[in-house]
């Protein structure tokens, strides 16, 4: 007995179509301990890079959150993603203690190098386990209430907030790339050993890592879907296409979009940081306006405003990314590009539009 | 009833050198029914958007009740009892017309509100109350995008009902109606006022007549002339500004 429409055979089966993927995704793993001669033997390249796609997908969610409901078209979110991942970093580089190439008890190999004295304040905590995950979720979380809070009061909307939040993960690029700002400068972290007390490079340490982040994919689809099933999605939806209006109807408007966009912003944290143990590295690559933009690319062939379609669109799109680099690299770059003309001309919904047919 | 009364005291808005308000002051007592009418430019849309908080005015005082306007937002204002329907029809098309009205429904209006909220039967006797009274029951799972004009102004009336506002200002409600709609929409506008204040800005006068009560004529941004339909019609200013031409 609720208002919204009831569910269409269309989202019905679009709704069995992403269980099944699901399901089909988690068999994965167990494939792979299949002899390599064996048919159904899955490789580990394909669980590792499949593992990174579900990743990509948990930030395409997020985007999909801000932009495709609430119409804040953030150039930026790979920012977030870069955030999370770093502060995962921090945690695994802590992991490594004595190991190290120079043995240091306590700092991490470049600190060594650079001559630090002693671990700088800021990476006090990245030690335990527990505060390192606080910090995935709560450093993307501040840095969008600030922009946001800053952004949405003054009212910049557009491509102008979309120019802002470019310019913020360039920035934040910038930042990274420098030694002294005791993140490993333009290398980064990388020669991680361990976490949760699991050596790192093993298949059951790849396995849990894919099942981790699977579970995730899941749980913010499913914190996605009902917010964006509740009144407040309907909120976002119409702030989106008519935002003033939704102000004179009483709505803080700023309060809204600051949740969306904060929520937005820890989900793709949270991508960042089952990203990088995955990838074994994080550097200030991560930053990238480039990245940041094919995230948005995947969000617009999915379909965006569907949270079906950002799944799919990040799977699509980065299926085919691995495809092409291989057989035809220096394609790549043009495809992507006539990708996002293709579908801004063509499928203005995406994928889901395509499969909802042209309607009126 | 205990409503306020709206008191423009002295506003002018000046843009760009151009007076939108000239030293406009008009008071509309709870309950008031008031029609502004006006040639264009006059500032009866400047006027609403000082109101509501879209614009700021240059000078002067807005009270409502004792509460200064001018130094609230827009979210404040309509919270404090102002609803307001726009000359162009403004929803949300990709919603449906239940989901127009259960947003405009007075209710908490915070994310967390807005998250938790569930349509309780009270809620949903409501909306479907007005949608019957704006004859609209039968598209209550259409997409508002779908409407057609004249249903489009009555939604939007509608949005502004479940509002439950004291003071309830409409913009050119009567835009682009059938004269049946437009006779429809004065009887309505009649039925409201009493419970809560309405101003009017319309350039029908047929409908204006209809409504049959006080009027105040803009001309220039400031008050030409105020009182009864046949008043003002026959007053020799706003024959010459206005009603001549």
């Amino acid at each position: 007995m609720s208002p919204p429409s009831p569910p269409t055979r269309l989202r019905l089966g679009l709704r069995a179509g992403l269980i099944i993927f699901v399901l089909l995704l988690g068999f994965m793993p167990v494939l792979n301990l299949l002899p390599a001669a064996h048919p159904l033997h899955v490789s580990d390249f394909l669980v590792s890079i499949t593992g990174k796609w579900i990743c990509y997908a948990i930030l395409s969610l997020s985007l999909d959150l801000a932009w495709g409901y609430a119409g804040i078209l953030s150039l930026g979110h790979g920012a977030f993603f870069a955030l999370g991942g770093y502060a995962m970093g921090m945690h695994l580089m802590r992991l490594i203690g004595p190991r190290g190439v120079y043995g240091h008890p306590v700092l991490p190999d470049f600190m060594v190098f650079l001559g630090y004295q002693e671990l700088p304040w800021y990476w006090l905590g990245f030690d335990s386990f527990p505060f390192a995950m606080l910090m995935v979720l709560l450093v993307p979380g501040m840095l969008a209430l600030v922009v946001g809070f800053l952004s949405f009061r003054s009212r910049i909307t557009g491509v102008y907030l979309s120019i802002l939040t470019q310019a913020m993960t360039f920035a934040l690029m910038l930042a990274f790339f420098r030694n002294d700002m005791g993140l490993g400068g333009n290398n980064g972290f990388t020669d991680f050993k361990e976490l949760l007390g699991f050596p790192l490079n093993t298949s059951g340490a790849r396995a849990g890592l894919f099942y981790a982040s699977l579970v995730a994919l899941v749980l913010s689809f499913l914190i996605c879907m009902r917010l964006t099933r509740s009144k407040y999605g309907r909120v976002l939806t119409a702030i989106r296409d008519a935002e003033s209006r939704v102000r004179f109807l009483g709505y803080d408007t700023t309060s809204h979009k600051l949740f969306a966009f904060v929520l937005s912003a820890m989900l793709a944290g949270l991508a960042g940081a089952l990203y990088v143990p995955q990838v074994g590295i994080i550097n200030p690559g991560e930053f990238s306006p480039t990245n940041s933009i094919e995230a948005v690319i995947w969000v617009a062939v999915g379909g965006r405003g569907t949270l079906v379609g950002a799944v799919l669109g990040a799977f699509t799109v980065n299926g085919l990314k691995t495809w092409l680099t291989s057989a035809a690299p220096d394609l790549w770059l043009f495809v992507l590009g006539g990708l996002f003309v293709a579908v801004t001309l063509f499928l203005p919904k995406g994928l889901i539009g395509l499969m909802k047919g042209r309607k009126p | 009833m205990s409503g306020r009364r709206l008191y423009l005291d002295g506003v002018s808005v000046v843009f760009d050198g151009f007076r939108a308000l000239n030293n406009l002051s008009l008071i509309v007592e709870p309950g008031e029914l008031r029609s502004v009418i006006g040639p264009n430019g006059a500032g009866k849309t400047t006027m609403m958007d000082v109101i509501t908080g879209k614009t700021r005015p240059t000078a002067g005082r807005v009270l409502f009740g004792e509460t200064d306007l001018t130094r609230m937002d827009e979210a404040g204002i309509a919270n404090l009892g102002i609803g307001r329907k726009f000359q162009k029809p403004t929803m949300f098309d990709a919603l449906t017309v239940f989901e127009n009205l259960e947003l405009a429904l007075k209710a908490p209006r915070g994310p967390i509100a807005c998250l938790r909220w569930k349509l309780n039967g009270e809620a949903r006797t409501r909306i479907e109350q007005t949608m019957a009274e704006i004859g609209l029951t039968e598209r209550a799972q259409d997409l508002a995008g779908i409407l057609s004009h004249g249903q489009r102004q009555w939604l939007e009336i509608g949005m502004l009902l479940m509002q439950d506002p004291e003071l309830l200002l409409v913009d050119e409600p009567v835009a682009g109606m059938t004269d049946a709609e437009t006779e429809h929409t004065a009887a309505l506008l009649v039925r409201i006022a009493g419970r809560r204040s309405v101003v009017v800005v319309e350039h029908d006068l047929e409908f204006v007549r209809a409504l049959g009560r006080r009027v105040t004529v803009l001309c220039d941004g400031s008050v030409l002339s105020e009182g009864s339909i046949d008043h003002v019609q026959n007053d020799q200013r706003v024959i010459e500004v206005y009603l001549g031409r």
